[in-house]
């Protein structure tokens, strides 16, 4: 419990003219903690990751990454900081080989490498996700959870401080959910400290130490993913918004 | 690997050596008369595929920074020596590329497009209103006693320091970036690539290019006037022929310039009047029928080959 915090977030606010997308939101992410922005669709939780990131700037509020503010930065320099991440819809680089698309991660960002080096890191990434293809073939000929797989290495190329999946197991059938699922549990093991958006409740329940719950923009919970799942307000915010 | 790149690398010294040979062939008037534009377009439509070419921000501004390069030559050849107008047209057109860069690269594409069409056509009016009113005069004369093949000699040179600089790029980090930002700019900013700074400088290296071949041409011209000096047809020419030729290859813009200025220079001879129409048939053809240009069709064919062979 005593863990260093890696990620805090404080009174985060963004307003979208009169929407208010994200509402006064705190939380902290300690070292090798693997936390679950959860809530119904619509709540912010997106919109959270792409403060963070600095896809958007935020109206208000403060984002620091260890002894830096990064709020006010732009998206390149947070990367540098040390934050990566991978997006809703996955985004490949599709004139770049494989190997290509995940170097990409690892040369401007938090960890810069080049030549022999470059090659190397790239390769064993590629295997340490568990890409057996071709790593000189365009991102084409990948099956979508392979595309999602070298999204995911081309986060972790740079090294990064603190991991931020957007729905990363979003689209899998159920085969390949469970591997994405022990994925994300080797990085956990591996000790990354990871924020990541998810629908999937095996997923939440298997690999979240904490879970920070969103709905209509706010923080409504917040606690041990047991708890917080348990949670009245909780099971209230997803049954009275989601019909499912 | 190195062997290989040791190979290429004197091949293609060997045909710069070749074309350098070109104007000591006797009575070659007719054959000057094609080559100088050919070498030229190809020095600007390698040049603009530099940056246009990974990042497809169509830029029509060739012609603004051409003009401004033929105008630093035919103002300054009274005061400065030659070599340094060369060395003031690159800083001039460079120093304008970032200028425009910099305010324009974060427009998305297609405002990026027609700013680069208006800036030319601004500044041939700047230059006209200044010279219609402060010196008395459409245009300028430009006398010199540099001769068709010193011009061709310069601008085979400056082909050759495209393909150098090129070559370099596309093995470097810059390269990379450019290539990332090409893709996916959201994913180029998340990874930590600064991307403004990235397009900005290989902006300025095509602006510098163009701007030095205007420098280069202007003594072709005897008299340089703002209408012919920042015309916008030339910017037009330069994208057809680039994108004919395949802008995803550092050579491939070069397979669009030979023909088409080969077949413009018969159009031009036997109907004068079809120019445009052979322009605007090109650019047809490209978009509905190779949009990966000549070199794009061409690698296709060698992988087919390479297949078959194979298996």
């Amino acid at each position: 419990m005593n863990k260093p915090t890696v990620l805090e977030v404080r009174n985060l606010t963004r307003r979208f003219g009169g929407l208010v997308a994200v509402n006064n939101i705190s939380f902290d992410v300690h070292e090798h903690e693997v936390v679950g922005l959860i809530g119904p669709n619509g709540s912010g939780k997106t919109t959270t990751m792409n403060l963070i990131s600095g896809a958007l700037p935020p109206s208000s509020g403060e984002i620091w990454l260890g002894d830096t503010c990064i709020s006010r930065l732009p998206a390149r320099r947070i990367a540098r900081s040390g934050v990566a991440r991978t997006f809703q819809l996955v985004r490949m680089l599709p004139s770049l080989s494989i190997l290509e698309n995940v170097k990409a991660g690892a040369v401007f960002g938090h960890q810069q490498l080049w030549g022999s080096e470059l090659d190397h890191h790239a390769r064993r990434l590629l295997e340490r996700v568990g890409v057996m293809h071709d790593p000189d073939a365009p991102t084409s000929s990948l099956t979508y959870i392979d595309q999602k797989r070298v999204e995911l290495a081309r986060a972790l190329a740079s090294n990064p401080r603190v991991l931020l999946l957007d729905e990363w197991l979003a689209g899998l059938n159920p085969t390949e959910l469970q591997q994405g699922i022990e994925l994300i549990a080797d990085l956990r093991d591996e000790g990354r400290t990871i924020l990541l958006v998810e629908h999937v409740m095996d997923a939440i329940r298997s690999l979240c130490d904490r879970c920070v719950v969103m709905s209509s923009g706010s923080k409504i919970s917040e606690g041990g993913t047991e708890d917080v799942l348990s949670d009245a307000a909780v099971i209230e915010a997803y049954l009275g918004k989601d019909d499912e | 690997m190195k062997q290989q790149e040791l190979i290429r690398l004197v091949l293609v010294a060997l045909v710069f050596g070749l074309l350098a040979l070109l104007p000591l062939i006797p009575a070659n008037d007719r054959l000057m008369a094609l080559a100088v534009p050919i070498a030229m377009y190809a020095v600007l439509a390698t040049s603009w595929s530099l940056f246009s070419g990974p990042t497809h921000y169509i830029s029509l501004a060739t012609a603004a920074f051409y003009g401004v390069g033929a105008y630093t030559l035919a103002n300054g050849l009274e005061v400065f020596s030659y070599p340094l107008l060369l060395l003031m047209a690159a800083l001039l057109g460079g120093g304008l590329a970032a200028l425009v860069g910099m305010t324009t690269l974060r427009l998305s594409g297609v405002y990026f497009v027609i700013f680069t069409l208006g800036l030319a056509e601004l500044i041939r009016q700047l230059v006209t209103w200044y010279q219609n009113n402060f010196t008395g005069s459409r245009g300028s004369y430009v006398f010199t006693d540099i001769t068709e093949a010193q011009i061709y000699w310069q601008l085979l040179g400056l082909l050759a320091l495209v393909f150098l600089l090129g070559w370099l790029i596309n093995r470097s980090r810059l390269g990379f970036a450019i290539r990332i930002i090409g893709n996916d700019e959201l994913v180029a900013r998340h990874s930590g690539i600064n991307t403004a700074r990235t397009k900005v400088l290989l902006f300025i290296l095509s602006g510098a290019f163009a701007a030095v071949v205007g420098a280069v041409m202007a003594p072709r011209f005897v008299y340089v006037e703002p209408s012919m000096a920042f015309s916008p047809q030339l910017s037009f020419m330069v994208v057809v022929m680039a994108l004919l030729g395949g802008v995803h290859r550092l050579w491939g813009p070069l397979l669009g310039v030979v023909p088409f200025a080969i077949v413009w220079e018969l159009i031009a001879a036997n109907f004068p009047g079809q120019t445009v129409l052979f322009m605007g048939l090109a650019f047809l053809v490209v978009v509905y029928f190779i949009p990966q240009g000549v070199a794009g069709v061409l690698e296709q064919q060698l992988h087919k080959i390479r297949q078959r062979r194979g298996g």
